[in-house]
């Protein structure tokens, strides 16, 4: 991608695109670890949907279906919100490290 | 058109009656407090129907204007000296964002030691904020920047906030003689604000304060640069067209007999009325010497400066600042700096001069034209910075 020269500069920086987010994909900047979900253990309350502050939850009929992390920065609060008991639906897991069979942390 | 006899803070704060912006945000310091005193007055009578935002600081004055610039409205304020500093980092916001707003800065001393006294180091300090810089001699002028200074900033060329400079007591508190506008005139030569994108309209929705970091922080700051320097011809045209108005012509700065001198003095705001005194003596005794005053120190008119002082024998700059970096003032080292690419250019020397206050009188400025008047003999400088009338 060419980005714009100063002379094609916004006056003031404003953004005239409403909903652009999109095209930044904070999980290229994800810190050390990702979450991995357990689909076996999940039982849909879909609290990380409702904590995740950057909508990476994948939801499909009211279930959820996975991890996005193309936006995913790896804060782990969708882990730590998991109510699941003993292991949870979600955990989280260094970099590169092997799924074992989980979603969401999909091989890199 | 009418001749009244205020304070300079009261010829101001008519001239924001008359402006009548949508927001005023403002808080009150010394020597600017009854700027905003007498607005609020207006404001209370009914005169005026701006909004009018009691802060509890300058920082959120500032930050109050910038919001309701960002709005669409057009916004004022003023301050002086630790009220500018609070403001600081939302100034450089201001000015980035492209936000029109006008402050009248009341020259006062920052601390420390505190002091409330005229001195330049406020607005100085915000030389590199990307804020116009307007410098006037006397109540006239610092009223006739202020009207003039909507027009500049809102220009759709330009889009950068200004500061109305003058200084504190010495023209805010003293009482002259002055023109105001018919409140009809400034409204027409004014006119209706057209703020361009705002965030209260909602069939366009933007983005205000958007990140931009390595890949285009550099492009926004260069494109803000390039604004200043179109600020430059917009003040000169906005200029021709109040001369107009008023029959008071402006220009990027004055020059005070300053055709076929030989040494020049440059001095910022009140202590300019003073050195046309002392010109004018001088002449009387046959010595070729004139006044540059600048108007405009933000854009820098620098080949204007250029073409009035290349062919002077020996230039003498006032700074009513030390910058503390150990070579002069801020308006010594842009001028001196201006000069060096003249094929012919003049010995640059530069006097610290007033700060906190300190009466600047015509034996001063005498000694200050002597000494130029000594070195265009062939005299050399002792120093090249130079403090005048601290004690030793």
């Amino acid at each position: 991608m060419t980005l714009p020269g100063w002379k094609s500069t916004v006056p003031g920086g404003h953004i005239l695109t409403p909903g652009n987010a999109r095209k930044y994909e904070t999980g290229e900047w994800r810190s050390s670890e990702r979450p991995l979900w357990h689909p076996e253990r999940c039982i849909h309350c879909l609290f990380c949907w409702v904590y995740c502050p950057d909508g990476c939850i994948e939801v499909k009929d009211g279930k959820m279906t996975g991890i996005d992390l193309a936006y995913c920065k790896g804060c782990g609060i969708c882990a730590h919100e998991c109510p699941v008991k003993g292991d949870k639906a979600i955990t989280m897991a260094p970099e590169g490290e092997q799924t074992d069979g989980a979603k969401g942390g999909n091989a890199q | 058109m009418s001749k009244v006899t205020l304070t300079g803070n009261e010829v101001v704060a008519h001239g924001m009656r008359q402006i009548e912006p949508d927001v005023v945000a403002a808080y009150p310091i010394t020597p600017q407090t009854d700027v905003v005193q007498h607005f609020s007055s207006f404001v209370a009578d009914g005169a005026v129907k701006t909004e009018f935002v009691t802060v509890e600081s300058e920082h959120s004055a500032m930050s109050a204007a910038i919001g309701a610039a960002n709005g669409g409205a057009r916004c004022m304020t003023a301050t002086s000296s630790q009220g500018l500093a609070l403001m600081w980092e939302v100034v450089y916001i201001a000015a980035s964002f492209r936000l029109p707003i006008v402050m009248a800065v009341v020259n006062r001393a920052l601390s420390g030691p505190i002091n409330i006294h005229c001195d330049h180091s406020d607005s100085m300090g915000a030389r590199d904020s990307g804020w116009i810089q307007l410098y006037a001699e006397n109540a006239q002028e610092a009223y006739d920047n202020l009207i003039q200074a909507i027009r500049i900033g809102e220009h759709p060329d330009v889009r950068l906030p200004v500061m109305v400079c003058y200084d504190g007591f010495i023209i805010s508190h003293a009482a002259e003689t002055v023109h105001l506008l018919a409140d009809g005139q400034v409204r027409e030569f004014i006119g209706p604000y057209n703020p361009g994108r705002h965030l209260l309209d909602p069939d366009h929705p933007i983005t205000v304060g958007a990140l931009a970091l390595y890949d285009s922080y550099f492009e926004h700051k260069r494109a803000q640069a390039e604004a200043m320097r179109r600020a430059l011809p917009v003040i000169e045209a906005v200029a021709a067209d109040y001369a107009k108005l008023s029959g008071r012509s402006y220009s990027t700065f004055e020059a005070y007999k300053l055709a076929d001198a030989e040494v020049a003095v440059v001095v910022l705001n009140s202590t300019a009325g003073t050195a046309k005194d002392v010109v004018d003596d001088l002449r009387a005794g046959g010595a070729k010497v004139g006044l540059l005053k600048p108007r405009v120190f933000r854009p820098l008119p620098v080949s204007e400066l250029v073409a009035a002082l290349a062919d002077k024998k020996v230039v003498v700059v006032l700074d009513r600042a030390d910058s503390m970096n150990a070579f002069g003032g801020p308006l010594f080292t842009d001028i001196r700096a201006a000069l060096y690419d003249s094929p012919k250019r003049p010995l640059v020397i530069n006097y610290i001069y007033g700060l906190g206050g300190r009466d600047t009188g015509v034996d001063d400025l005498s000694h200050v034209f002597q000494e130029g008047l000594r070195l265009a003999r062939g005299g050399k400088p002792e120093l090249i910075v130079n403090y005048l009338g601290v004690r030793e």
